[in-house]
């Protein structure tokens, strides 16, 4: 090992507990910071949440905070319809680009399509969202008023978070060792043999991992969302409908806001937080059968 | 893949904190005053402040928006000097004093290619709460009609609310805007879609080229004009609050921003100056 020249020149070991500390300090503060947004939420939400019952945010008949009425289920599955529907759509053509790019493509071909991605991860949402609103709304208008919809929504989620689906799965698919590649290709395999039968199976993981990422990004995203998704608070029964994700939500009424309609923009806050706990935890367990 | 080296990170957290450094100010502290509220203000305010910093040295006027209610909030509250509420005041609100500084009408405004050129109330109430989902209804073309309304808490739909004596639980919107831009967008880009905005911002749009247009209301045409001559019946005050009388950089401001010197920036923005009705 590299590292145990330093110990035989110098036997002084401060400079390894020095860095154990640091990182140490370092994990510590970022442990901290998660754990300070769950308190602060829980703080800024604890008014609502005195007077008002948790099974009225669920069971209320709408939300209207001007008229004390908290309902943020609609929103709940207003997320969750935009954040699923566009991982649908997202992952098989985020693998495949991967699997194009990594076996397919020539490599120049590859390194321009590569390049065009990252641009892709690269571009602010808002610019998404302003494309949505001025091109790809007026356009489902046209197919079926009023245009500002769910399906709007799933389609610029999925151009989101496409590039971290890509560049991820690439990535796990570049990690598969090169002598798995080698003795397929000894045993005449074809090459989509070699992808479906040895590279994608020891790329689960890490693509899964990136699947998860990107579904993190899609329940979170809300500036482009804002703008396309038309922002009616209601259940969406079909994809031409407006929903509002709860991000939407808080940004949308937040600057606004005063009193218990504040606190109850916090607790719309506390949901997405547990939402995607929830999505972490589920994942992680699914990491460890997948492994185990 | 490539990872920056330690030397060029901390080359790069060094260049950071040089900028930031230069960013500092040298001189000793100005006398600041701080303005909060309405974003339909706000533009405004800070037109009016660069103007009275240039004519005041030494003074610096810092304008930030979050809405009517955010104004009031930090006025009481003191983190602001000034809040800045595009409405009259209400009756729990009395214990700030109003100060206005100009009026501005909120107009109807439909995509350009509409035929419509008219609506009574009674119209625009069955639009948005739903009775009337078809422009054919109206002697339009057959189309379903697009209502956009406000999200909660802003002043624009207090307004419009109080205006159709509608609660906002009446309302079927089919799509529900933030900020002005994004209305006159949504309607420029939607040929059905009928939608509420201030009328400085949707006639300076219109003008500009944007395919929308305001529409008359009680058979009273939605311009400035009629704003300011008070027959527009969904119009507001846009008034700059304190918590009691004004003292010392305060003052000097809101009679700055009421008077003459000011009627030309007020006018730029589509807006109507006081004390000509």
């Amino acid at each position: 090992m590299i590292w145990s020249r330093h110990n035989i020149l110098s036997p002084s070991v401060s400079v390894d507990t020095l860095t154990l500390w640091l990182l140490r300090g370092a994990a510590g503060a970022a442990m901290g910071v998660v754990l300070l947004i769950l308190l602060f939420l829980a703080i800024e939400s604890w008014p609502a949440l005195r007077h008002i019952s948790i099974e009225r945010f669920l069971t209320d008949p709408s939300w209207n905070p001007g008229e004390n009425l908290y309902n943020l289920a609609p929103m709940l599955s207003g997320t969750l319809y935009a954040a699923a529907g566009a991982l649908l759509l997202a992952t098989p053509l985020g693998i495949a680009s991967a699997l194009f790019i990594a076996y397919y493509a020539s490599p120049h071909a590859a390194s321009i399509y590569r390049r065009l991605v990252e641009l892709l991860a690269g571009i602010p949402s808002v610019v998404y969202g302003f494309w949505g609103l001025t091109t790809l709304v007026p356009l489902i208008n046209q197919l079926h008023p009023p245009g500002a919809s769910l399906l709007a929504g799933i389609l610029v989620l999925t151009l989101m978070i496409l590039p971290t689906i890509a560049l991820t799965a690439y990535a796990a698919l570049l990690a598969v060792p090169g002598e798995y590649m080698l003795g397929a290709t000894a045993l005449g395999l074809s090459r989509w043999g070699t992808i479906r039968g040895v590279a994608l199976p020891a790329a689960k993981t890490g693509i899964a991992a990136g699947v998860i990422l990107a579904a993190g990004r899609a329940i979170g995203e809300t500036m482009a969302l804002l703008m396309v998704t038309g922002n009616v608070v209601q259940n969406a029964s079909s994809l031409f409908e407006p929903i509002r994700t709860l991000a939407a939500n808080i940004a949308l009424e937040m600057p606004y806001a005063m009193n218990d309609h504040r606190a109850a923009l916090f607790v719309s806050g506390l949901a997405l937080m547990l939402l995607v706990m929830l999505l972490w935890s589920i994942a992680a367990r699914l990491a460890r059968n997948g492994n185990g | 893949m490539r990872i920056f080296s330690t030397k060029k990170y901390a080359l790069f957290i060094a260049a950071l904190l040089l900028v930031n450094g230069w960013a500092q100010p040298g001189n000793a502290a100005p006398e600041k005053l701080v303005l909060t509220g309405a974003s339909t203000i706000a533009p405004l305010a800070a037109e009016i402040a660069r103007r009275f910093e240039a004519q005041h040295p030494g003074t610096r006027i810092d304008v930030q928006t979050g809405g009517s209610s955010r104004g009031i909030n930090d006025t009481r509250n003191g983190t602001a000097g000034i809040g800045m509420v595009s409405r009259a005041l209400k009756p729990a609100e009395q214990d700030l004093q109003a100060h206005t500084i100009a009026l501005d009408g909120v107009g109807l405004i439909l995509n350009a290619s509409n035929p419509i050129s008219g609506l009574s109330r009674q119209q625009v109430i069955d639009i948005y709460t739903g009775k009337i989902i078809n422009w054919k209804t109206l002697g339009g073309r057959d189309a379903p009609i697009t209502a956009i309304n406000k999200a909660e808490g802003r002043s624009t739909l207090e307004l419009f609310l109080g205006y159709l004596k509608l609660k906002n639980s009446d309302i079927r919107p089919h799509v529900i805007i933030g900020d002005n831009a994004q209305g006159i967008k949504t309607v420029a880009g939607n040929p059905n879609a009928i939608g509420y905005v201030s009328i400085g911002a949707a006639e300076y749009e219109a003008r500009h080229g944007t395919p929308i247009k305001l529409l008359p209301l009680d058979g009273v045409a939605a311009t400035v004009v009629n704003v300011r001559n008070g027959t527009f019946p969904l119009s507001r005050p846009l008034n700059l609050v304190t918590r009691a009388a004004p003292q010392g950089l305060a003052r000097d401001f809101i009679a700055f921003a009421r008077s003459e010197q000011v009627h030309d920036l007020v006018e730029a923005q589509y807006f109507v100056p006081v004390g000509f009705r």
